[in-house]
C-alpha cells in the first residue's frame, strides 16, 4: 500500500474484509491472444484470508502515514442486519475515507449468499444497503456486479437505500478454457476449475456499456450519485473514456497486476496532456461529457450516410478489406487491375514469380461507393492507419429515426410490402 | 544410401548461420503477419506456397499443418528456407516491407520444416499405385521434386543419381552456413519414403543409356543440372581450382582441405562469394575476389555483396586475370590486367576493356573461380534440341524426345538459376507427366 501511494495513486480500496475464508493454489487463469499477455485475466480468489484484525489494524497505520489518499475498505460479510453493522463500525474506527461494499464477486462467496448473490437481486441490495446506511458515518459506496441482465435495477435499488455513490464493474463470470493435453480447466485446482471473475482490457467495452447505461437512466443520473468507474482501465485513453461516460473516479487493478504501481505515471501524465490538448482544465469539466451521445438505435438518423474510401497512396494492398467485404458484408470492394479491368482474385500468371512482378502487377482495392452501405467492416479490418476513411455523404433522403417512422408511418415498420414501396419513394437500394 | 557421415565433416566457422527460431519467436513473428488475401508473397513465390496459411497454422501451433501446407507446393521446403533469396522473393514482396521490416517468411518456414523432420513426421501418404514407371535422372532439386511429387500420385519412380549422395547442389555445392548437409540429405529420405527408389552412382550416357530408360519406364525427367566451371583460357589454368568443388570440399572433405593464407577468388556471383567466405572462415589472412566489371554490375544478390564485405575480404573491380605465376607447382600470384567499362554487350551490361599498359601482380598461394557452369554437355550426346546451348522445353517441360521431360538448370535459357525454381520445374513436369500417364483428373 505504501510502495502504490509512493508512486502516486490518489487513494486505494482495500479488498476485501468480512467473512472468514480460505483460499486455493492456481486463482488465476489468464486469456492471451496474438502472442500478448493477459488480454484479460480470471479468478477464483475469495476476499482477504488475512485475519480482520490484523487487516483493520493495517488500514488505521497507512490511513495515519497517508492522510492526503483516500482509504476505502471493501466489505462483505453474512447477510445479515448485526455483522453488517458490526463490520461498518469497525471500519470506520480505522478512519478509512469510505465503504465499499462488495456486491459483485461471482465466485465462491456467491455460493454462501455473498457478493454477486446480492448484486444480482435488486431487493437484498437494497436491504443490506439500508442496514449499513443506519450506521454509517463515512460515504458508502455499492459495487454492482455485471453478472445481470440489467445493471440500472440493482443500481436504482442502492440509490433508493441511500447510498452515497456507485461503482462498477466487478467482475463477470467466466472459463478461461481447457488445456488439450491433460482436459482439465484452466487453471486446474487439483484437477477441477469453475467459473472465475474475468477482468483486465478485454472486459472495458462491457464496463463502458454498463457505465453509460447508469449515466442515462433517469433515475440512477437524477440521484446526482458520483460513479467509480472500473473495469479494463489500463491506459489513459481508457481512463478518459471512462470519464466521458461518468465516472468520477477510476479504479484499476489487473493492469497493475501485470505491470505493477508504475503504470499511474503514465495514466496521469497521459491523461493530462490529452486534457490540456482538448482545453480541459479540471477532472470535473471532462466527466459525463459524452453521456448525452449516448443513445438507443430508435434515435439513430436512418438518413445518415458514410461510404468507405480508400487512400491509394497508403494501401499496402493486403487485401484485407476486400476478402471481409466480399465473404462476409456486401461485396463492394473490387479488385482493379492496372488497365482499369476488374480482376478475378489470384488472375496473375502462375508462371510469374519474383518481388518485382508480384508487386507490380498487383491490382489496387477499390469501393464501389454507390453499392457501399457504410457497415464499417473494411474500415475495422484495414492495418493501416488512416488508409480508410469513412466519409459521410449529404443524404438524398429527410432525416428520419425509427421511432420518428414508427409514429408517422406504422405500416411501414410492421409489413415487408409497406416497407418496399417506402423504399422505392425514398430511393433506399439494397441488394 | 551409404550412411556413412561424411557430412559431421562441416567445419564449426562453417555450421548454419542463422539460428532456429524458438517456439516464442515464431509465434510472435506469425502473430505479425497480417494474413493477406490472394497474397503478393505467395505470388511472389516461383513454387507459389500458400504462405499466409503456413504462417496462419504456426500461428495456431499447427506445425505439422504448416509443414504439409509448405511441402504441398514445395517438396523441398527445407532447403528454400534456408537458400531462396527471399529478399528477392517472398520477402521482398511482403506489404510491410515498405515502410516496416517484413514478416522473416524464410525462417519461418524453416520453422515449420524443421518441425516435421526433427520429430520424424511424415505429412503424406503414400499413394495407390498406377502401375506406370517413371525414370528421374539426377538428384538434384528438379529431380528430387519431380521424383517426390510422382510418387504422390503413385508413380513406381526410380531416381539415377551419378554421385554418391543424392540432392545436388544442396548436398555438395551450397555453402553450410546456409543449408547443412543434413538437411538436404533429410529431403532425399523423405523423397524416398514417399516411395521413391534413389539409385546412386547411376550416370546417363554411361552405365545408363538413354534407350534402355525409353525401353523401360513409361517417361523419363531429366534433371541433370549443369557442367563444370567453364575455362578461363588463361596461361597456369592448371593451378585454379573451381569454384563448386571448393564448396564441396569444404563441405565433405573436413580438416583435410586444404586453404590458403592469401587466397583469390576469380568472379563475383553468389558462388564465388561462398568460396570467398569459406576462404576467409577456414584460411588464415587475405582473400581478395577479382572482377572484370564494378559492384553495380556483379550478379551477386545485393545481401550477398553485404554479407561479405562484412567478412572482411577485399575486392579488386574492373581486373582480369590474364596468368597465375607458379614456382615448383606452388601459386605465387595472379597477373591481372585493369579494365575500364565501355559500351553495353549482349549481356546488358556495360563491356570490359582492357587499359594499356596497366599489369599488376596480385600475390596469392591459392586461386579459386567461379564464373558461372558450362552449358549441359549431354543435350548433345541424347540428341536433344538445345536452346543457347541448354535444354529445350515445350510448355509442358516436355523436350524434343517425345516422353522425355526436363527442368532445373539445365534448361535455364533464361532467367537467374536457382533451387526453387527447380523444385517448380520438377512438380510442374510431373504434373504433365502425370496427365501424360493416366489422362487429366
Amino acid at each position: 500500500m505504501h510502495r502504490a501511494f509512493e508512486a502516486g495513486w490518489g487513494g486505494a480500496v482495500w479488498k476485501t474484509i468480512g467473512a472468514p475464508v480460505l483460499n486455493v493454489s492456481n486463482r488465476y487463469g489468464a486469456w492471451h491472444y496474438g502472442g500478448q499477455k493477459m488480454l484479460a485475466i480470471n479468478n477464483v480468489e475469495l476476499i482477504s484470508d488475512r485475519p480482520l484484525e490484523q487487516n483493520l489494524r493495517e488500514i488505521a497505520e497507512v490511513k495515519r502515514a497517508w492522510p492526503d489518499r483516500a482509504v476505502i475498505v471493501s466489505a462483505m460479510v453474512e447477510s445479515k442486519p448485526e455483522t453488517w453493522h458490526d463490520i461498518i463500525r469497525k471500519i470506520q474506527d480505522t478512519g478509512a475515507d469510505g465503504i465499499e461494499l462488495n456486491y459483485g464477486c461471482p465466485h465462491g462467496m456467491s455460493e454462501r449468499g455473498m457478493g454477486s448473490a446480492v448484486g444480482q437481486v435488486p431487493e437484498y441490495c437494497e436491504q443490506i444497503t439500508g442496514w449499513v446506511m443506519q450506521v454509517a458515518k463515512i460515504p458508502v459506496i455499492v459495487k454492482l456486479t455485471p453478472n445481470i441482465s440489467n445493471i440500472v435495477m440493482p443500481a436504482r435499488a442502492a440509490v433508493a437505500a441511500g447510498a452515497n455513490a456507485l461503482s462498477l464493474i466487478n467482475t463477470i463470470n467466466s472459463i478461461i478454457g481447457v488445456d488439450l493435453d491433460t482436459l482439465e480447466l484452466v487453471p486446474s485446482i487439483g484437477g477441477k476449475g469453475g467459473h472465475g471473475g474475468y477482468a483486465g482490457p478485454a472486459v472495458k467495452p462491457i464496463a463502458l456499456n454498463m457505465l453509460s447505461a447508469l449515466g442515462t437512466d433517469p433515475v440512477v443520473s437524477g440521484s446526482q450519485l458520483p460513479i467509480s468507474g472500473m473495469g479494463g482501465i489500463s491506459t489513459w485513453p481508457d481512463a478518459a473514456e471512462f470519464l466521458l461516460l461518468g465516472a468520477s473516479s477510476l479504479q484499476v487493478c489487473t493492469a497493475v497486476m501485470h505491470f505493477g504501481f508504475r503504470i499511474v505515471e503514465d495514466l496521469c501524465d497521459g491523461l493530462s496532456n490529452w486534457m490540456d490538448e482538448k482545453g480541459f482544465k479540471t477532472i470535473p469539466e471532462v466527466v459525463g461529457k459524452s453521456v448525452h451521445r449516448v443513445s438507443d438505435f430508435k434515435n439513430f438518423d436512418l438518413s445518415f450516410k458514410a461510404v468507405a474510401r480508400i487512400d491509394q497512396e497508403k494501401c499496402i494492398r493486403c487485401d484485407l478489406c476486400y476478402v471481409a467485404c466480399n465473404d462476409t458484408a456486401h461485396q463492394c470492394i473490387d479488385l482493379i487491375a492496372k488497365d482499369g479491368s476488374v480482376v478475378a482474385p489470384g488472375s496473375y500468371d502462375v508462371r510469374s514469380n519474383g518481388r518485382e512482378a508480384a508487386v507490380q502487377t498487383r491490382p489496387m482495392v477499390k469501393v464501389r461507393e454507390e453499392d457501399c452501405v457504410g457497415c464499417r467492416l473494411c474500415f475495422n479490418v484495414c492495418p493501416v492507419e488512416n488508409c480508410i476513411r469513412m466519409v459521410e455523404e449529404t443524404s438524398e433522403r429527410p432525416s428520419v429515426t425509427w421511432d420518428e417512422l414508427t409514429q408517422k408511418q406504422r405500416d411501414v415498420t410492421e409489413d415487408w410490402e409497406k416497407m418496399k414501396a417506402y423504399r422505392e419513394k425514398m430511393g433506399i437500394h439494397i441488394h | 544410401m551409404n550412411e556413412n557421415v561424411a557430412w559431421s565433416a562441416e567445419r564449426e566457422v562453417l555450421k548454419e548461420t542463422l539460428p532456429p527460431l524458438t517456439p516464442h519467436e515464431a509465434l510472435v513473428e506469425a502473430t505479425r503477419c497480417l494474413m493477406c488475401f490472394d497474397a503478393p508473397c505467395t505470388h511472389a513465390c516461383p513454387t507459389h506456397i500458400d504462405i499466409p496459411k503456413f504462417i496462419k497454422k504456426i500461428y495456431t501451433g499447427n506445425l505439422k499443418g504448416s509443414a504439409r501446407t509448405i511441402l504441398e507446393s514445395n517438396l523441398l521446403g527445407a532447403t528454400c528456407a534456408r537458400v531462396c533469396p527471399v529478399q528477392e522473393l517472398c520477402e521482398g514482396a511482403c506489404v510491410l516491407g515498405s515502410e516496416h521490416k517484413p514478416i522473416a517468411i524464410g525462417r519461418l518456414q524453416r520453422h515449420a520444416m524443421d518441425y516435421v523432420y526433427g520429430k520424424g513426421v511424415d505429412v503424406f501418404l503414400k499413394s495407390k499405385p498406377t502401375g506406370k514407371k517413371v525414370a528421374v535422372v539426377g538428384g538434384g532439386p528438379a529431380g528430387l521434386s519431380c521424383a517426390g511429387e510422382l510418387a504422390r500420385c503413385g508413380h513406381e519412380v526410380t531416381l539415377f543419381e551419378r554421385r554418391n549422395y543424392a540432392g545436388g547442389l544442396s548436398t555438395f555445392g551450397i555453402i553450410g552456413l546456409r543449408e547443412p548437409v543434413v538437411i538436404a540429405l533429410a529431403e532425399v529420405q523423405m523423397i524416398e519414403r514417399l516411395g521413391v527408389r534413389v539409385e546412386t552412382q547411376r550416370e546417363i550416357g554411361k552405365d545408363l543409356p538413354l534407350g534402355d530408360l525409353q525401353r523401360n519406364f513409361n517417361a523419363i525427367f531429366l534433371g541433370l543440372g549443369l557442367g563444370a566451371t567453364p575455362n578461363l583460357g588463361i596461361y597456369g589454368e592448371e593451378h585454379i581450382l573451381d569454384g563448386l568443388e571448393y564448396i564441396e570440399r569444404s563441405k565433405m572433405a573436413g580438416p583435410e582441405m586444404k586453404v590458403g593464407k592469401n587466397v583469390v577468388v576469380i568472379g563475383a556471383g553468389n558462388t564465388a562469394i561462398d568460396c570467398a567466405t569459406i576462404a576467409k572462415r577456414l584460411g588464415e589472412e587475405h582473400v581478395t575476389m577479382i572482377y572484370r566489371r564494378t559492384a553495380s554490375e556483379m550478379t551477386a544478390y545485393p545481401h550477398e555483396y553485404d554479407f561479405i564485405k562484412k567478412e572482411g575480404v577485399r575486392f579488386e573491380f574492373l581486373a582480369q586475370p590474364i596468368r597465375v605465376l607458379a614456382k615448383d607447382g606452388h601459386v605465387e600470384g595472379v597477373e591481372c590486367v585493369r579494365m575500364s567499362l565501355g559500351q553495353k554487350d549482349a549481356s546488358g551490361r556495360p563491356a570490359p576493356l582492357p587499359v594499356q599498359d596497366s599489369h599488376f601482380v596480385i600475390p596469392a598461394d591459392q586461386v579459386v573461380k567461379a564464373i558461372g557452369q558450362e552449358k549441359p554437355s549431354l543435350a548433345a550426346r541424347l540428341n536433344l534440341k538445345t536452346m543457347r546451348g541448354y535444354i529445350a522445353v515445350n510448355e509442358k517441360l516436355e523436350t524434343s524426345i517425345a516422353g522425355v521431360y526436363a527442368g532445373g538448370d539445365c534448361i535455364r535459357a533464361v532467367g537467374a538459376a536457382s533451387t526453387v525454381m527447380a523444385v517448380q520445374d520438377g512438380k510442374l513436369a510431373a504434373r504433365a507427366i502425370h496427365e501424360r500417364l493416366v489422362g487429366r483428373g
